[in-house]
C-alpha cells in the first residue's frame, strides 16, 4: 500500500480532521503536515484535507473519553509548538490512546507519550516567559501595546492570563513572527491583523508613536533593575539562563543606553 | 510626581532593599473580580533576572532607609554614612501602579528602616497597602514587612491588606544577635509573628463558616537569616529554621548568604566571598525538609554539624546510610524514591505513574529525566545489570564526583583535588 501524506490548513481542527480521516479509512502509513512545511515527502501521495467543525468535534469528543483534562491539554500545547513533524507524535499518540481502555496520558515509558509531555513542557515554558516578558508600551491613544516573538505560537494560551489581569486597561500583543495579535478593548480579547508602517522599529520607542511618560517609566524601570543587583554576586551564565539572549531585544530593561 | 526627585530616591531606595532575598509572588489567592487591576492566583511570575541571577517578580524597595537602629550588618544602620531618603505614599503607589500596568512586576514588596518607632513605620506600610488595595482596585500582589515590635491592631490591618508578610529574624542565634545588634531582641520579632501566625489561622476557620470573611494574609509569612556573618554552624541554622517553620507555620525560611558591607571588626571584612555556595546547600536541606519528607535530624545533628560543601545533602545523607539501598525503582513507596539521590520529586511522580504500564529500565529512567551518575549506585531496576561492587561510601562518593562536574568547581577546588 502507499503511503499517505495528509495536508491541513495548520490550524488545529484542520489536524484533527485529518486524523478523523486516518480513523475513517484506516489509513496506515500515513504523515500528517501543515501546509505551510511544505516538505515533499519521499514515495507517497500528498492528500489535502478539507477542515471540518464536526469532524474535528468528533475527535475531540473521543479524546475526552479516553484522555484525562492533562492528557488534553498537553496534546493542544505539544500542537502548538510547531515543531516538523510534531503531527506524526500526536497521531501515534491518539492512536495509541483509542487502542487501550484506560487513560495512558502517564505512561511516561511510551516514547509518544514522553515527547508529547515534554514537547508540551517546553510550550508551557514558552507560555510562562511569555507572561513575564511582555513589555507594554503605552501608545498615543493609550493602548498598552507589547510586541514578542516566541518560539512556539503561545498567544492562544496567554489570553486568558492578560484579560485577567488587566481587564482595566486597553491593550495589545503582537506576535511579529506570525503576523497576529490579540487586543483587548475592555469588553473581549479579538484576534487581529495590524500593518506597521515601514520605518516601525519594534526594538525601539519611538516619541512619534508612544506617550511621553513612557520614556520616564521605561528610564526608572532600568534605573530599579540596576539598583536592585547585587555586584558581588554577579553571575551571567545564571542570568542567561533565566533571561536567554533571544529575548533581549524586546526587554526595556536589557536595552543600551 | 516629579520625574527627577522620584528617580533619585528609586536608585537610594531599591539599593537598600535588595539584601531582601525573597522575591516571591505565588500563593495567594486574589482575584480580580472587579474589573480592577491586577490578579494574584496561581503561579509566581519572574518578570527579569538581575545579573545576580536572582529573580525580579516584586518591586522591592524601602519606604525609607532613614533608621533609628544601629545593626551591624545591615546597610542603612543608623551609624553608617549614606545617602539618605524617604517616599512619600503617593510616589510608591503610583510607581506600583505604572511598573504593574506595564508588565513588570506582580507587585510590591516594602519594607522601611524604622523611623520613630515601630508602630509609625508600620502605621505608613499599611497606608500604602491600604491605597493601592481601596483606591487603585488593586489586585496585584503586596508582600510588607512586619516591623518588629509593631502593635497587633497593626499587624492585623497590615494583613488584610497585604499577600504576604514577613518578619526577619537575621541572625540565626540570639548570641549573635546579641553581638551584633544589641538594641534589638528576639521578642520583637516574635510578637508580629506570633499575632499574624493567630490571625490566619483565625481567617482559615471563619471562612469555613463564612464565605466572605475577609482575606488575611493569604500568602502567608517568612523570614529571613543571613548566613556566614555570626559565625553559626549548619545545624545551629537548621534548628532555628526547623524551629520556625514548626512553631510559626512559616511558608518560606530564606538563607541569605552575608555580603559584606562593613569595616566593623564584628563581621566579615570587605571582599570576603559571599558564602553562595553554602547557602545553595542550606536551601538543598530546607527543600529535603519541606518536600521530600526528611527530618532534620536525619542531615544535620551533633554528629554532623556541617553540610558537605561537595556534595548535596540528600547524596551526603544517603552515603552515611548505606544499608537502607538499593531501592528497586519498580516496588518502592513515593518516600523512598525520594530519598534516592538524583532523583527530584518530578521523577519520583513519573516513575510512579509510568510504572504502573510496565517495568522500568535503565533506559526508560534516562529518558524520564533521572540522574544516572549519582542514582545508579543506589537503584536496581528491570535489568540484570546494577552495582554488584560492595563500595564503600567513600569510593561512592569519589566515582561520583569523579563522573560529574559542579557549577562550584571552582570554589571547590580544594575538596576535589583529594579525587584528583
Amino acid at each position: 500500500m502507499q503511503a499517505k501524506n495528509l495536508i491541513y490548513d495548520g490550524s488545529f481542527d484542520g489536524f484533527l480532521s485529518a486524523v478523523f480521516h486516518v480513523f475513517e479509512l484506516k489509513l496506515k502509513h500515513v504523515t500528517i503536515q501543515n501546509q505551510f512545511e511544505n516538505q515533499n515527502v519521499l514515495f507517497s501521495e500528498n492528500e489535502n484535507i478539507v477542515t471540518e467543525e464536526t469532524k474535528a468535534n468528533r475527535v475531540w469528543k473521543g479524546l475526552k473519553s479516553r484522555l484525562s483534562s492533562l492528557g488534553r491539554y498537553q496534546l493542544y500545547y505539544a500542537f502548538l509548538s510547531e515543531q516538523p513533524g510534531i503531527e506524526d507524535v500526536l497521531l501515534d499518540y491518539i492512536q495509541y490512546a483509542f487502542s487501550k481502555s484506560n487513560p495512558i496520558d502517564k505512561d511516561y515509558s511510551h516514547p509518544s507519550v514522553l515527547k508529547l509531555a515534554q514537547t508540551a513542557k517546553m510550550v508551557g515554558r514558552e507560555k510562562h516567559r511569555m507572561e513575564a516578558f511582555v513589555r507594554f508600551r503605552l501608545t498615543k491613544d493609550h493602548i498598552f501595546f507589547a510586541n514578542i516573538e516566541p518560539d512556539f505560537n503561545v498567544l492562544p494560551l496567554i489570553q486568558k492570563h492578560f484579560k485577567r489581569r488587566y481587564a482595566d486597561q486597553k491593550w495589545m500583543i503582537y506576535d511579529i513572527k506570525r503576523h497576529y495579535g490579540l487586543f483587548y478593548d475592555l469588553e473581549k480579547v479579538e484576534i487581529i491583523d495590524m500593518d506597521f508602517p515601514t520605518n516601525f522599529d519594534f526594538t525601539k520607542t519611538d516619541s512619534e508613536y508612544f506617550s511621553e511618560q513612557e520614556f520616564e517609566f521605561q528610564k526608572l524601570w532600568q534605573d530599579y533593575f540596576k539598583a536592585t543587583n547585587i555586584g558581588s554576586r554577579k553571575n551571567m551564565k545564571l542570568h542567561i539562563r533565566h533571561v536567554p539572549k533571544r529575548y533581549w531585544k524586546y526587554l526595556s530593561e536589557k536595552q543600551p543606553e | 510626581m516629579s520625574f527627577q526627585r522620584t528617580q533619585e530616591k528609586l536608585k537610594i531606595l531599591a539599593d537598600a532593599a535588595k539584601y531582601d532575598v525573597s522575591c516571591s509572588s505565588s500563593g495567594s489567592n486574589r482575584f480580580n473580580t472587579t474589573k480592577g487591576l491586577g490578579d494574584a492566583t496561581g503561579m509566581g511570575i519572574c518578570h527579569s533576572y538581575t545579573e545576580d541571577g536572582r529573580c525580579v517578580s516584586l518591586l522591592k524597595i524601602l519606604l525609607t532607609n532613614y533608621c533609628i537602629f544601629d545593626c551591624a550588618y545591615c546597610v542603612t544602620r543608623k551609624s553608617n554614612d549614606i545617602k539618605r531618603a524617604a517616599f512619600k505614599v503617593q510616589e510608591v503607589v503610583d510607581l506600583t501602579i505604572n511598573f504593574y500596568r506595564r508588565n513588570y512586576i506582580e507587585g510590591l514588596f516594602l519594607s522601611s528602616g524604622i523611623f520613630k518607632s515601630a508602630d509609625y513605620t508600620m502605621e505608613r506600610l499599611v497606608a500604602v497597602a491600604k491605597k493601592l488595595r481601596l483606591e487603585e482596585n488593586f489586585n496585584g500582589y503586596i508582600h510588607l514587612k512586619s516591623i518588629p515590635g509593631a502593635s497587633d491592631e497593626l499587624m492585623r490591618e497590615a494583613g488584610l491588606y497585604a499577600d504576604r508578610l514577613s518578619v526577619n529574624i537575621e541572625i540565626p542565634t540570639e548570641s549573635g544577635l546579641k553581638k551584633l545588634a544589641p538594641d534589638k531582641k528576639r521578642e520583637d520579632f516574635i510578637k508580629p509573628m506570633v499575632k499574624v501566625k493567630n490571625e490566619i489561622i483565625q481567617y482559615k476557620a471563619e471562612k469555613k463558616i463564612i464565605k466572605s470573611t475577609p482575606k488575611y494574609a493569604p500568602a502567608g509569612q517568612s523570614t529571613q537569616m543571613i548566613i556566614g556573618a555570626s559565625g553559626e554552624n549548619d545545624f545551629q541554622i537548621m534548628q532555628t529554621s526547623n524551629f520556625f517553620y514548626k512553631n510559626y507555620n512559616l511558608k518560606r525560611v530564606y538563607y541569605s548568604g552575608y555580603v559584606p558591607i562593613s569595616y566593623d571588626n564584628r563581621l566579615p571584612q570587605i571582599g570576603t566571598a559571599v558564602p553562595m555556595l553554602r547557602e545553595n546547600r542550606l536551601y538543598q536541606t530546607d527543600w529535603l525538609m519541606r518536600f521530600y519528607g526528611f527530618d532534620v535530624s536525619e542531615i544535620l545533628n551533633e554528629q554532623h554539624q556541617h553540610l558537605d560543601l561537595d556534595i548535596d545533602p540528600k547524596l551526603g545523607w544517603a552515603l552515611r546510610n548505606l544499608h537502607e539501598f538499593p531501592v528497586d525503582v519498580n516496588t518502592a513507596d513515593k518516600r523512598m524514591l525520594a530519598r534516592i539521590p538524583g532523583l527530584g520529586m518530578k521523577s519520583v511522580h513519573k516513575i510512579i505513574n509510568a510504572r504502573r504500564f510496565r517495568r522500568l529500565n535503565w533506559e526508560h529512567l534516562k529518558k524520564i529525566g533521572v540522574a544516572l551518575n549519582r542514582a545508579q549506585y543506589f537503584i536496581i531496576c528491570d535489568s540484570n545489570q546494577f552495582e554488584k561492587r560492595d563500595l564503600t561510601s567513600e569510593k561512592i562518593k569519589g566515582l561520583i564526583l569523579q563522573n560529574s562536574t559542579s557549577k562550584y568547581r571552582k570554589s571547590l577546588s580544594n575538596q576535589l583535588s583529594l579525587f584528583g
